[in-house]
């Protein structure tokens, strides 16, 4: 036996600053992974604004919004989709990384972040966190090009419009987290998109004010209203011109904490889905 | 930089009397209704090399999930110099390094930047993380190659990185899983080399699973494992008296009850 052995390892306990060096680490590698795939950047900002150039312009003359908080006056349909649109790219981010996860996982490289000293809550915040900061990015990236369409919000909405983004951002990357959990394989993924992305975008008021819409169905109405992507969007919405909707914080703040919770258990390594399953493997 | 390492290994000096690097007690583990480990036990000391033999589906890589802790055994206990995976997970991990079968480097980002993720996830701060991944890249043979994608390494290549990265956070316990699979045998024995090294040089203890019996020397310790079960364990000359065989493969073959076909019956007449 190697005299050597016997000095075995002696560690300081992980502080704050270790936390923060590894939250940084992992929004470092986001923002790396992000980077190198120049065409995810690309789909992320030309998604929504065909939406506002091409669907938005169509629409316009067929669509008329009256006065409806948070807006003053009539605005054009550009204006009222625009926190929509804004929400879709929190939304397809939050799914982005929902699939990265799994990939992640079929190619082994999940077991690295897991298997991480930090709690495993700290890890899975840290990943929602650096998710969130990259469609934060994408949305303004988004809003410096709708400028030039004439969504010009007040210069403060900009600002106002951040925390709100933060939490809707959260509200999503934290259920792609969960369904990241639920999905096996990467080929199941096609099935997100059918069964999540697109109802819950268009059963919101993303695309049509609600009491336009409760006024052609009264059964999508009440769909749209239990959807939380409606309330992440009028979060958005009021936000954007330096208003509060509370009951939008209250439900997006409540999905966030839930989603979150869930993705914890799910990822937990005693009782979560991987343990009954064997995934990560 | 270096005081401050020094530093930190002085901390804790009671732990330099702790236990073995590895110690698994009547571990079984089930997914659903099937059974994939039953009552393991095994102990791998600081310094040995220990090689987890079996055949494929023996519950090595699953041996492995529950060490690092991607999930929590059913039952039994796993101890990281005294340290229970399950209730100190932080201590117990940070003594541990780990290259899974599959490949977990990012291929996208460089060298560096997948040791610099690792680092991070150790806490480390920017400038040991550098000054240590020099250090492990050096010992890997890969200095000046910092910046390259992983994705243009060979497997041997890829490899060695693993390596490197798993002793980036200075473990003291060193687990593989079947690391030479798809390599040539210059890799293979490469590696194998390097392993033994940190083992007899820096005290690591490590747990080597393979398939191929002449991957395992008469010094080392090894572990038989089939189907979920150890049939034996201890130093290679006293596994293969036990089983009354005249070799390894032998042994093997014999404890398991099986015969002619496999890797690790076929691999040596050792």
């Amino acid at each position: 036996m190697p005299a050597i052995a016997e000095t075995a390892p002696a560690i300081r306990p992980l502080g704050l600053g270790a936390h923060l060096r590894c939250l940084r680490g992992i929004m470092w590698r986001e923002a790396l992974r992000f980077l190198h795939q120049r065409g995810r950047f690309v789909s992320a900002l030309v998604r929504p604004l065909v939406w506002l150039f091409i669907f938005a312009a169509g629409f316009r003359s067929v669509l008329g919004v009256s006065i409806i908080p948070p807006y003053e006056t009539y605005v054009l349909y550009e204006v009222y989709i625009a926190p929509g649109l804004m929400a879709m790219i929190q939304l397809f981010a939050g799914m982005q990384s929902s699939l990265a996860m799994v990939y992640d996982r079929e190619m082994g490289n999940m077991r690295i972040l897991l298997m991480s000293p930090f709690p495993r809550w700290y890890l899975l915040t840290s990943k929602l966190l650096a998710g969130v900061a990259v469609s934060v990015l994408q949305v303004y990236a988004f809003l410096l090009i709708a400028w030039f369409w004439e969504v010009e919000p007040p210069l403060y909405g900009y600002l106002a419009v951040l925390p709100a983004l933060i939490l809707s951002g959260m509200m999503l990357g934290a259920l792609g987290l969960l369904l990241s959990s639920l999905i096996r394989q990467l080929e199941n993924f096609a099935g997100v998109m059918n069964f999540v992305i697109f109802p819950m975008f268009f059963a919101s008021s993303a695309l049509y004010p609600l009491w336009r819409v409760q006024e052609s169905s009264v059964l999508l109405y009440d769909i749209c209203r239990l959807n939380p992507f409606t309330y992440a969007v009028e979060l958005i919405r009021f936000a954007f011109y330096g208003q509060l909707n509370g009951p939008a914080l209250g439900v997006v703040a409540g999905c966030a904490a839930l989603f979150l919770g869930l993705s914890v258990l799910a990822y937990d390594p005693g009782r979560g889905l991987l343990a009954r399953r064997g995934g990560a493997e | 930089m270096q005081d401050r390492v020094k530093e930190q290994d002085r901390l804790d000096p009671a732990e330099a009397h702790r236990d073995d690097a590895l110690s698994v007690e009547s571990l079984s583990h089930a997914f659903g209704k099937r059974r994939v480990l039953h009552a393991v036990s095994l102990r791998v000391p600081p310094g040995r090399f220990c090689a987890l033999l079996g055949l494929n589906g023996a519950g090595k890589t699953t041996l492995f999930s529950l060490i690092t802790r991607l999930y929590n055994s059913r039952s039994g206990r796993i101890a990281v110099f005294g340290h229970d995976v399950r209730r100190e997970p932080a201590q117990a991990l940070r003594r541990l390094g780990v290259v899974f079968q599959n490949r977990t480097l990012d291929l996208e980002l460089s060298i560096s930047q997948n040791l610099a993720y690792h680092a991070a996830l150790h806490g480390l701060a920017v400038g040991e993380s550098q000054a240590r991944a020099a250090a492990e890249l050096s010992r890997a043979r890969l200095e000046g190659r910092a910046g390259e994608k992983v994705r243009n390494l060979s497997g041997g290549q890829m490899r060695r990185v693993e390596i490197a990265r798993a002793l980036l956070h200075r473990p003291r316990l060193l687990l593989l899983d079947e690391p030479t699979v798809g390599l040539d045998i210059a890799a293979r024995a490469d590696i194998l080399a390097r392993v033994r090294a940190l083992a007899r040089e820096e005290g690591l203890g490590v747990l080597w699973a393979t398939h191929l019996i002449d991957e395992i020397e008469d010094g080392d310790d090894v572990v038989v494992l089939h189907q979920g079960r150890v049939l034996q364990a201890g130093p290679v000359q006293e596994v293969i008296a036990a089983a009354g065989a005249p070799n390894l493969g032998a042994a093997f073959a014999k404890l398991t009850g099986l015969a002619g076909g496999t890797e690790a019956r076929d691999a040596g007449d050792r």
